[in-house]
């Protein structure tokens, strides 16, 4: 008799459990309310920002050891929170495969992508994205030892190139490698930490991937300084932050927060020097940063709403140097990410 | 005619014969040239792998990517004031487990026979001594203390009582609750976003609460597959070949993804509750027909007997077909559930940061990159300790439920 009372607890154990199940996380997910009034609209009320990330992209998007997300991606989310919010951790990170990531944005579950996504015609025009300012300039590299002798693509005819397969990088080499007439053979792997340890054991001559990750990727080889890149870039491969067609209000916020980032950085301001910055006499940081005119008013933020991000955040530099760059274990130069005035690629449109 | 004495029978059995270590080796390892060869080339492989491995981790190895974020590994996301909370939950558990423990043993002669003393002296020494996790491993010794006292206490409590292994499975059945209480919050706790559940924790929930589903489902799905009615039959039938010819992934991927198209604007069940619902829809596909293989072994003469007693079809099944059925599936239905678990990792792939999860993110950090090897080898051991944890626990139960002849 007592076996059948324990079936029945177990029985009735499972079955609560179920139904305790749905009661208690229905309220946990804030992410779709309707979409009609606008997605600005959406986020101010709910008090939070709801940003897909990776959560596994050295330098872009991390959990640091005290269990909060960082990264160049996150500062972007970050930024449009303190834009928006005037708080840099009303975030919700929410960590996106690249296979579902933009299912997960055109069907609301995500207010903005920030996730090592490139920018294409195809992404932008039949999967119906916006694309806002990229973030990082990034091209598909090689690495080779510095004693292999080889110095271009040519000289790989015959050599072992390990790549990760199913990726947009295993094919540019292929097709790169086709167009110069170059027999080589191609070492593929499912999974990159695989592929590096390979190229570690001499398996492969060169390993091939986005430069960013290669130079992150070569501070942790034995001797990074045996390890060269190429220079050669067999892509192009444009990073920035995404939201969904059809609500240009939201995209023009997100679109400006990121110019806002660049600009701050040619106007010279910096998380420290923003506060020496009031009743400055220049009109155009003036206007930049609400003390004139209503340039954030009028795209329904704070007036003040660069002041929030810079404090907070910083200016693009700052989120450059802090995560990839000098101050970060990788010590990436600025390279095309450099401001437009100093031979770079980052330029923003101006703020007036 | 003779008739055998159970005397004879006794001295008819073979000796059982204690040899020496030196006589067992050469019985066992060395009875010949070509097991010689064998014996020596398998150690030898052993050996090497041992001493590669042992100075890797000596040398090579850097070990300090587990401490500094082992709060993460166990809890993910999960904001660190609140670790009291998870704490109260791991006492709980460990309470519950001390008091079923002594009310199981409470017919056991000693307790803490010299084995189990053994095995708690064991896991304090490597408390204490596995330098990585301290201060706060720790606090993992009042735990074992606490599973030791409720065991003795339960011990005494289950031979006063008889009938309390009732309100001890109740007493489980609202642990459930209470961990959901202590992880989500609300009810006066600082609620937490299942957003920020992650780790090992989220890991042993999405398990728990994906077993406790399947279980049900998988017994009505056994029993509608055998059912008299054919629309009940077919429809058993349908589903679980249709969920057994669908990849788990697949399964989540509709649930992260396709779900929230077909459902409207604003109505968006949490993304752990999805997970958990395919977790446990698709082992209940195969938890089905572990159980109809059981529900076949029974013979169906017992089913007879049964009905020939006046038994109704309700009390035929629960009384006599199910309770034999199920012990026979016992080994199946446990290596289902430890798959189950081992199939948790597959939501890292939809985005949920349980312990695979956050062990990429935690790679991903530029302080830790290429410590894979040693964050993936700690996962190992977590998910062995589990499971063996698991398939121990089903041979407990087999014991004892072993009633057969």
């Amino acid at each position: 008799m007592r076996k059948w009372g324990l079936l029945a607890a177990a029985l009735g154990l499972t079955l609560a459990a179920c139904g305790g199940e749905t009661t208690t996380t229905a309220g946990g997910d804030g992410g779709g309310t309707a979409t009609a009034g606008g997605r600005l609209d959406v986020v101010k009320n709910r008090g939070q920002l709801i940003c897909g990330v990776d959560g596994g992209i050295p330098g872009f998007s991390f959990v640091d050891e005290s269990g909060t997300y960082s990264g160049l991606d996150v500062d972007v989310c970050k930024a449009v929170a303190a834009a928006v919010l005037g708080d840099a951790e009303a975030v919700e990170y929410r960590r996106l495969d690249s296979t579902e990531r933009f299912t997960a944005l055109s069907g609301g579950e995500v207010d903005m992508l920030s996730r090592n996504t490139t920018w294409t015609i195809s992404r932008d025009t039949s999967v119906g994205l916006e694309f806002a300012p990229t973030t990082f300039f990034d091209g598909q590299g090689m690495l080779v030892r510095a004693d292999s002798g080889i110095e271009t693509l040519e000289d790989f005819a015959g050599q072992a190139v390990c790549v990760e397969t199913g990726t947009t990088t295993e094919l540019n080499l292929t097709d790169q490698m086709r167009q110069l007439g170059v027999e080589f053979e191609p070492v593929v792997f499912q999974d990159a930490d695989a592929a590096y340890a390979a190229y570690d054991e001499g398996r492969c001559e060169g390993m091939t991937s986005d430069k960013s990750q290669l130079v992150a990727r070569r501070s942790t080889l034995p001797n990074p300084d045996e390890h060269v890149l190429l220079e050669v870039t067999m892509s192009k491969e444009p990073l920035g932050p995404v939201t969904t067609n059809n609500d240009s209000g939201w995209f023009d916020v997100v679109k400006w927060v990121t110019y806002g980032l660049i600009q701050a950085e040619e106007f010279g301001i910096t998380s420290e020097n923003v506060g020496t910055f009031e009743g400055t006499e220049n009109p155009d940081i003036a206007r930049f940063l609400g003390q004139e005119g209503t340039l954030g008013t009028d795209m329904g933020l704070p007036n003040d709403f660069m002041v929030q991000v810079i404090t907070q955040v910083g200016n693009y530099g700052e989120v450059y140097e802090r995560n990839v760059g000098a101050d970060s274990e990788f010590a990436l130069e600025r390279g095309q990410n450099a401001l437009w005035s100093e031979g770079g690629l980052m330029y923003s449109p101006p703020f007036r | 005619m003779t008739t055998v004495t159970p005397d004879s029978f006794s001295s008819a059995r073979p000796e059982v014969v204690g040899l020496g270590p030196v006589a067992w080796a050469k019985k066992n390892l060395f009875s010949d040239w070509f097991n010689s060869l064998l014996t020596v080339v398998i150690v030898g492989i052993f050996a090497w792998g041992a001493v590669r491995l042992t100075s890797w981790a000596f040398t090579t190895a850097q070990w300090r990517v587990i401490p500094n974020n082992f709060g993460l590994f166990m809890t993910g996301t999960f904001p660190s004031g609140l670790y009291p909370r998870i704490w109260a939950l791991l006492a709980i558990v460990c309470g519950l487990a001390g008091l079923s423990w002594g009310v199981l043993g409470r017919n056991v002669s000693t307790l803490f026979s010299r084995s189990v003393l053994i095995g708690l002296g064991l896991v304090c020494a490597f408390i204490v001594l596995f330098p990585p996790t301290r201060p706060s491993s720790l606090k993992l010794l009042p735990m074992v203390a606490l599973v030791a006292i409720a065991a003795a206490a339960g011990r005494q409590a289950g031979r006063k009582f008889p009938g309390i292994g009732k309100w001890v499975s109740l007493a489980w059945f609202l642990s459930y609750f209470a961990a959901l209480w202590l992880i989500g919050g609300g009810l006066g706790l600082t609620p937490v976003s299942t957003n920020d559940w992650g780790g090992l924790v989220l890991t042993l929930f999405t398990a728990v609460s994906g077993i406790a589903l399947c279980f049900p489902l998988g017994l009505l799905l056994a029993l509608g597959r055998r059912s008299a009615l054919p629309v009940v039959r077919w429809l058993s039938t349908a589903y679980i070949e249709l969920v057994r010819g669908v990849p788990l992934v697949a399964l989540l991927f509709m649930g992260q993804v396709m779900i929230p198209l077909f459902l409207p604007v604003g109505s968006r069940p949490d993304r752990i509750l999805r997970a958990i619902i395919a977790l446990a829809l698709f082992s209940a596909a195969y938890l089905a027909e572990n159980v109809r293989a059981g529900l076949q072994a029974v013979p169906r003469g017992q089913n007879e007997a049964a009905m020939s007693l006046g038994l109704n079809t309700p009390t035929t099944l629960g009384l006599i077909v199910l309770p034999q059925a199920l012990k026979i599936a016992i080994p199946a239905i446990v290596g289902q559930f430890i798959s189950l678990f081992q199939d948790t990792t597959l939501l890292s792939i939809v985005g949920l940061a349980e312990l695979l999860g956050i062990g990429k993110s935690i790679l991903a950090n530029p302080a830790y990159l290429g410590r894979y090897a040693e964050v993936y080898l700690f996962l190992a051991v977590i998910y062995w300790l589990f499971c063996y944890a698991m398939s121990l626990g089903s041979r407990k139960i087999e014991e004892k439920l072993n009633t057969g002849h």
